[in-house]
């Protein structure tokens, strides 16, 4: 590569700044090759497993008798199961990647002795594994986003701390000056994850604390996983790729910075608002509520940096897949904080907490915002470290609609179930004569919900089609032999010439 | 011009601060209630729960009963939870300072259980989790809750039929072929045991003063009942 640059700009020395940071880049690229794929492949076959879990937790829901008498499939453990799974398996892998490999070419910097990340995927995947495993044998600890039994985390701490390093070692020997929203993003998940992780398996596993001292340290952590962690990564990966697939910078440097910083302090505090009303002190509650309804800065400054960036685009968005996946992404980030501050509000937190509104919401935001970016990333990076291209615009287009479409259709059935189950369950119906009646009975309330979850059922049959073909691409581009010459980048259609040019 | 080093204090500063008042400052505060000693009977509250209750917790814990319920009942004022009877007063944070592991809950697919054991006491209370836990739907016909079937195991009998047997209270459809008998195995005690020890005590002094505003009027309810004939009477 450097050879060949060298010749070209020895050639036509006004092509050569731009042909010696092509060549720059695609060295770059090459030292993340073998991590990097690693991390995907493994996030993709935990993304299928994950799914197949969700599925059979959300038939179990309308139909209990479903699978119900083998003990390792009780809904209490495949839903932890699903859960782990697509946050452990599929997200964190798919985030690892794509931090370090953002990491190393925003610094511009080689990924030395990449064999260390694998050896951190090897053993990440291993904790995933023996996590799993473990909750559905019944080792669950049934704290929530902390099920994995304890033999499984010092695996995950080890490898967590490998990547971290290593992310951090090639933003430190990065020859770039300037370090770029992004990075500061990626830097700060780094060091933020294992903090949250350390003091959560302190205070709640070794040695917990007493009483619902535990509960503020589960939501602090838990929330913050979402807010610090894949928040943070999913950010960095908008930050990046909205500007390079449109070859524009982003709209305002001041509000990337602004948004930071607003982020990283109020995001902190929020996680209380899942204690809303429950045997925690008030005044903290208070706080959480506020930092929650702060969190509306960040998020409209990030939007508005984003949409902005975005504004006069949309037609790419026909062509690139990358694009379409980031974009669905990023007004769905705006849309789920938003949604999530709303929450907060005390008396609206008073019907929606404990029901369905809230399995919602967070689909909202581990799916339609992170999973929809993480996917976005994938199409970018692999054709870059691979040298070859996406076999199958179809099988794209497929797994875009079926889960975009999937996701809407999810989240909507369980925002009304959950709105109708909240009201049911915390007010007293008032008659036609004013008089206000005694408590719906529990069981029509669960009677209220059946026809929603099967809605659910049928959504998440639609987006795991979505993965099956993502799955398949992913494979089929693995077997895929390299052609030979240049390759272009898969898009939707062919653009036309006017479309390049401007 | 390298920002990292002031930006890396800004990234500690943030989550330091949070990490301090949220989880620091209420550990100080009140990690270290303690229980309440009842002058008049001498005992401390929330009591110990007994050894096989203990067990039964972990039961709950390992099949994730956690997903569908809470354990934590809201004040009053604030959602219905005492109308619907699943408490005689909001939950406090000394009800959990016995506990190893504490389960609040986020979910309420089923209702809240922290006093459960009020609702079900006693054989009575016995007899029916056995039916529930067999399959819901004989006592609450419509009911999502998880069949917990593998928590009993069916049997040929072996000389006399066991006294712990629990057939006799299924009905039909779930009855063994003859010459086998259905008896709960010891998780599944355990778990009943657990679940009829769950009930937090009366207030504490110090809470009642503080957090406890004092039911509705008797009259509320009698008013609620009204609510209910004339409803019933509007649907026909
Ligand atoms: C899929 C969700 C789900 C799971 C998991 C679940 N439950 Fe339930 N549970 C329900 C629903 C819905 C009801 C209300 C209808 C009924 O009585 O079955 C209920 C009711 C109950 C009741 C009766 C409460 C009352 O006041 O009427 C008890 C006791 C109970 N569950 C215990 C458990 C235990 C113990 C576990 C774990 C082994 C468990 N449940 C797991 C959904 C669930």
């Amino acid at each position: 590569m450097a050879s060949a640059s060298q010749l070209a700009s020895s050639l036509s020395p006004s092509a050569s700044p731009q042909l010696a940071k092509r060549a720059e880049l695609s060295a770059i690229d090459a030292s993340t090759k073998l991590p990097a794929l690693f991390f995907f492949g493994s996030a993709v076959l935990w993304l299928i497993v994950g799914t197949l879990f969700a599925l059979i937790a959300s038939f179990k829901m309308h139909t209990p008798t479903f699978l119900g008498d083998y003990e390792w499939l009780t809904f209490g453990r495949v839903r932890t199961a699903h859960l782990n799974a697509v946050i452990y398996g599929w997200s964190v892998n798919a985030s690892f990647g794509v931090a370090f490999w953002l990491m190393a070419r925003l610094s511009r910097a080689e990924l030395r002795h990449s064999g260390m990340l694998l050896i951190a995927s090897a053993f990440w995947n291993v904790g995933v594994t023996l996590g799993i495993y473990g909750i559905l044998t019944g080792d669950s600890t049934s704290i929530e986003w902390l099920e994995f039994p304890s033999y499984a985390t010092p695996l995950l701490f080890f490898a967590y701390a490998l990547v971290g390093a290593w992310t951090v070692i090639t933003f430190r020997f990065g020859r770039s000056k300037h370090i770029y929203v992004s990075q500061w993003y990626i830097l700060a998940a780094l060091f933020w994850f294992p903090w949250l992780y350390s003091v959560a398996q302190i205070m709640l596993i070794f040695s917990p604390a007493r009483g619902t001292v535990q509960s503020l340290v589960n939501w602090w952590f838990a929330h913050n996983v979402l807010g610090l962690w894949f928040t943070p990564i999913g950010l960095g990966a908008v930050y990046y790729f909205l500007p390079k697939v449109l070859g524009k910078p982003i709209h305002s440097y001041y509000l990337s910075v602004l948004g930071f910083w607003s982020l990283a302090i109020f995001y902190n505090w929020a996680g209380v608002h899942h204690l809303i009303g429950g045997p925690v002190p008030i005044w903290v509650q208070t706080a959480g509520i506020t930092a929650s309804f702060m969190m509306v800065i960040p998020v409209i400054v990030t939007a508005i940096n984003h949409h902005l960036t975005m504004i006069g685009n949309f037609s790419k968005l026909k062509y690139s897949p990358t694009l379409r996946f980031i974009v669905f992404g990023a007004v769905a980030y705006t849309f789920t904080s938003l949604q999530g501050s709303s929450m907060s509000i005390r008396s609206w937190s008073e019907v929606t907490h404990f029901t369905q509104y809230t399995i919602g919401h967070s689909h909202a935001g581990m799916y339609a915002f992170f999973s929809m970016v993480m996917f976005g990333s994938i199409y970018y990076i692999l054709p870059r470290i691979l040298l070859k291209e996406w076999p199958s615009a179809k099988l794209i287009s497929l797994h875009f609609w079926s889960t975009a479409l999937g996701v809407i259709f999810m989240v909507l059935a369980l925002s009304i179930a959950g709105v109708k189950q909240g009201i049911d369950l915390n007010t007293l119906p008032v008659g036609a004569d004013g008089h206000t009646g005694s408590p719906v009975p529990f069981l029509e309330i669960v009677k209220n919900t059946i026809p929603w979850l099967k809605l659910r059922s049928y959504a998440g049959i639609l987006m795991t089609i979505g993965h099956v073909a993502f799955a398949i691409n992913f494979v089929w581009m693995l077997l895929k032999a390299r052609p030979a010459g240049v390759t272009a980048p898969t898009l939707f259609r062919d653009v036309p010439e006017l479309e390049v040019s401007r | 011009m390298n920002r990292a080093p002031l930006i890396f204090l800004g990234i500690f500063f943030a989550i330091a601060f949070s990490w301090t008042g949220i989880i620091l400052t209420n550990q100080i505060s009140y990690g270290s209630l303690t229980p309440y000693v009842n002058a008049d009977d001498g005992k401390a509250y929330p009591q110990s729960v007994p050894g096989d209750a203990a067990r039964g917790k972990l039961v709950y814990q390992d099949l994730g009963c956690i997903y569908c319920h809470t354990q934590q009942v809201r004040q009053p004022g604030f959602g219905i939870d005492i109308e619907r009877g699943w408490g005689e007063r909001g939950s406090v944070a000394r009800d959990y300072i016995r506990e190893s592991r504490v389960f609040l809950g986020t979910m309420r697919t089923g209702p809240d259980l922290r006093n459960v054991g009020t609702r079900f006491a006693g054989q009575g209370g016995r007899e029916w989790h056995i039916k529930h836990f067999y399959d819901p739907t004989i006592t609450s016909a419509g009911s999502i809750m998880a069949p917990y079937r593998f928590l009993f195991e069916t049997k040929a009998i072996i000389g006399d039929a066991s006294p712990k047997a629990v057939q006799s209270l299924l009905p039909e459809n779930h009855q063994p072929v003859a010459g086998s008998e259905i008896v709960l195995k010891q998780r599944g005690e355990d778990l009943i045991a657990y679940m009829l020890s769950l009930k937090d005590p009366e207030l504490y002094p110090e809470e009642a003063t503080k957090v406890y505003v004092p039911k509705a009027e008797p009259a509320k309810t009698e008013h609620g009942a009204h609510g209910a004939e004339s409803n019933k009477e509007a649907a026909k």
